[in-house]
């Protein structure tokens, strides 16, 4: 796909000799070719990335004010906020961007599931989103401990415990994470360490691995047919356009959409109601006083259900755990001849859907009190939610073998 | 192209749409009242500091609000500041402390007055208007003799008793079905009669504590107000943009058939 760059005289040709650059847009955006039919879901990924650009920046511009630490954070968020100048808008638009980077990355996987990009040869590729996936859910959650708000120190409490309920090692990892008996200086200090230098490395290189693997297989599209099995005389795939121009301008429309919905909630709901920031984390950690609910944000609150949903506590972090896990069996469990839900039958479009909701009522289910109807309907779904993963074999077996069309629909408009 | 669109906007509604509902239940009282606050009405911000300085700050800081970033955003002059808000001993560029020494308060009042900077966050301003407006005689209440709808068992004595007076609670029996079909009988509010008088008319007194609780939601989020008016700039750019971004796409796009 490479191709060669004529190096005439000047700049260009003295920097393109000691650092490949020409090549590299040549090789990585003009000579790449995606399909032509990429729609709205394809938006996703671009924007992830923006995101995740965006929460470096901001994070350094809050990094600067903050000073992590039990004495200290709590006041410091406060004083930046309110006296320096402009971060009483970087400092929420570093909050309001982890939920947004939720909501970006939940349609970015649910794209995969609609479209099965996760299917051959694209295992690696999703199993390398899920790890950015577990990753982002670690730097998400310390990222909120660390303010030492009166939610951050009883989330962190509920959720650091779970590592308790491990048979034989539980008690021991518990004190080994905290670095003392109870959540306190030693805890918010190396929360910070992590949360500001080693996940995010570790969520840049992992993103480095996506897009690597991402150019060695293609993108799929939403027919889920390879457009590389359709070349044209010039050895270039029939259904693909370059990525530079198309696709560059198209996504900055995505970003565009993107960032108004992003403005509209930063500069006029940044608590969203409560749910991107909780109304107890207003006040300062209070170890002799714990919220009314204890409700993670949002984006964890799925598996906050699952978790609930057990009676037996050991039980449940182990179901909470197998809940995330069994994403990164779906390439293998999927095992439909066709990948996208286009060309796949009835059954399977329930499937999903089913799958779609039940992942929606458990976030809504995860933020209610563990009482009455809503355990009940806790289990109910929880049933539902595994019985996606089980059923998955066999109804993609069954019914995901139609006939697909030889060339990608697109429509020119 | 619009149908996709729709997709999308169906997917995030359901996100976002699964918290708003969630968002607007629990049943309310009848004593719960909204505040109605506006925070962009500055008479109303600086009738509120004048009463937070006069009858909450011997008791309540707000200990990351200073009197110069206040009466700055309050429009308040500089000899102003000094003479009508700024505690005697205090400087123009101080925290707004309380001069009640913590062990004190803790002796007098069984805990320290919480600093009330991010009240208005952590509560709400409703909750706040429900909690200066519910104050009733009780003579249970053996320290205050008062005691409050919105937060039993406070702690606070009726501060703004001279203003409001102090009102009688008549309340009801009601009954409630539990689950297992048992019949249980609580008491429950149901109305205000008036006791001892105030110097403020109830409607008065309403206002007096609207415009409290509006600056103690300036307080909880100083630059709200600001944001927001740049924040209608900031998306206005951001349409236009993505307008703009918009054409040019669909002028590339043009040769991909």
């Amino acid at each position: 796909m490479s191709a060669v760059i004529e190096s005439k005289g000047g700049f260009r040709a003295w920097l393109n000799k000691r650092l490949p650059v020409d090549q590299f847009v040549a090789d990585q955006l003009t000579g790449y070719y995606a399909p032509k039919n990429f729609n709205v879901w394809y938006f996703f990924g671009s924007l992830a990335l923006l995101v995740f650009v965006m929460q470096i920046v901001t994070g350094i511009f809050v990094t600067m004010h903050f000073k992590p630490g039990e004495a200290t954070a709590w006041d410091s968020v406060q004083k930046m906020v309110r006296e320096v100048p402009y971060m009483g808008i970087i400092q929420p638009m570093h909050a309001v961007g982890a939920s947004f980077f939720f909501i970006v990355v939940y349609l970015h996987m649910a794209r995969a599931f609609l479209y099965g990009s996760y299917k051959a040869p694209r295992e690696l590729l999703w199993v390398i989103g899920m790890l950015i996936y577990l990753a982002l859910m670690a730097e998400a959650f310390m990222g909120y401990v660390l303010p030492n708000g009166n939610m951050s120190y009883w989330g962190a409490q509920v959720i650091i415990n779970l590592f308790g309920t491990i048979p034989g090692i539980g008690p021991g990892l518990v004190e080994w994470i905290r670095g003392d008996y109870g959540i306190g200086d030693a805890t918010l200090n190396r929360f910070f360490s992590l949360h500001v230098v080693a996940l995010p490395f570790i969520i840049a290189l992992l993103v480095g691995l996506h897009l690597v693997a991402l150019r060695q297989v293609g993108s799929n599209n939403p027919d889920g047919i390879e457009i590389k099995e359709k070349l044209g005389k010039d050895g270039k795939p029939l259904d693909g356009i370059p990525f530079h121009p198309y696709y560059t301008l198209k996504d900055i429309v995505g970003v565009g959409l993107f960032l108004t919905l992003f403005a509209i909630v930063l500069f006029f709901i940044p608590t969203f109601f409560g749910y991107f920031m909780e109304a107890p984390n207003f006040e300062p950690a209070n170890p002799v006083s714990t919220p009314e609910h204890i409700a993670p944000v949002w984006y964890f609150t799925p598996y906050y259900a699952i978790l609930r949903a057990v009676p037996d506590q050991k039980m449940g972090a182990l179901l909470m755990a197998l809940s995330v896990a069994a994403f990164l069996f779906v390439p293998w469990l999927d095992r439909a001849k066709n990948k996208s839900i286009r060309y796949r039958g009835l059954a399977s479009k329930l499937l999903l859907g089913m799958f779609f909701i039940t992942f929606l009522v458990l976030m809504w289910l995860g933020l209610k009190p563990a009482e009455g109807l809503y355990v009940m309907l806790a289990r109910i779904f929880t049933a539902l939610y595994f019985a996606f993963f089980v059923l998955l074999p066999f109804v993609s077996k069954a019914d995901g073998n139609g006939p697909v069309p030889e060339r990608v629909t697109y429509h020119a408009h | 192209m619009p149908i996709k669109f729709a997709r999308v906007a169906l997917a995030l509604a359901l996100v976002f749409g699964a918290g708003a509902v969630s968002a607007n239940e629990g049943g309310h009282a009848d004593w719960q009242r909204e505040a109605e606050n506006e925070v962009s009405n500055l008479p109303s911000l600086q009738r509120g500091a004048r009463n937070f300085m006069a009858y909450c700050s011997g008791c309540h800081s707000l200990r990351f609000e200073r009197y110069s970033r206040l009466c700055e955003d309050l429009k308040i002059s500089g000899e102003q500041c000094d003479a009508l808000l700024v505690r005697p001993g205090d400087k123009r560029t101080d925290y707004i402390r309380t001069s009640m020494p913590e062990k004190d308060a803790t002796e007098w009042f069984g805990k320290p007055p919480p600093d009330l900077s991010l009240v208005a966050r952590s509560r709400g301003p409703d909750w706040i208007f429900n909690f200066l407006t519910t104050f009733h005689a009780d003579p249970a209440s053996q320290k205050t003799g008062v005691n409050n709808l919105q937060l039993p068992g406070t702690a606070m004595p009726h501060v703004l008793a001279s203003l409001q007076g102090v009102q009688n609670a008549v309340w009801q029996n009601a009954e409630h079905k539990g689950d297992d079909g048992a019949v249980t009988i609580t008491k429950e509010w149901k109305a205000f009669e008036p006791g001892v008088a105030g110097s403020l008319n109830p409607k008065q007194y309403d206002e007096f504590v609207r415009d409290t609780v509006n600056f103690l939601d300036y307080v909880g989020d100083p630059t709200q107000v600001e944001r927001q008016s740049l924040g209608v700039w900031v998306v206005l750019f951001l349409l236009m943009f993505t307008g703009i971004a918009y054409m040019l796409k669909k002028e590339y796009w043009k040769d991909v058939r």
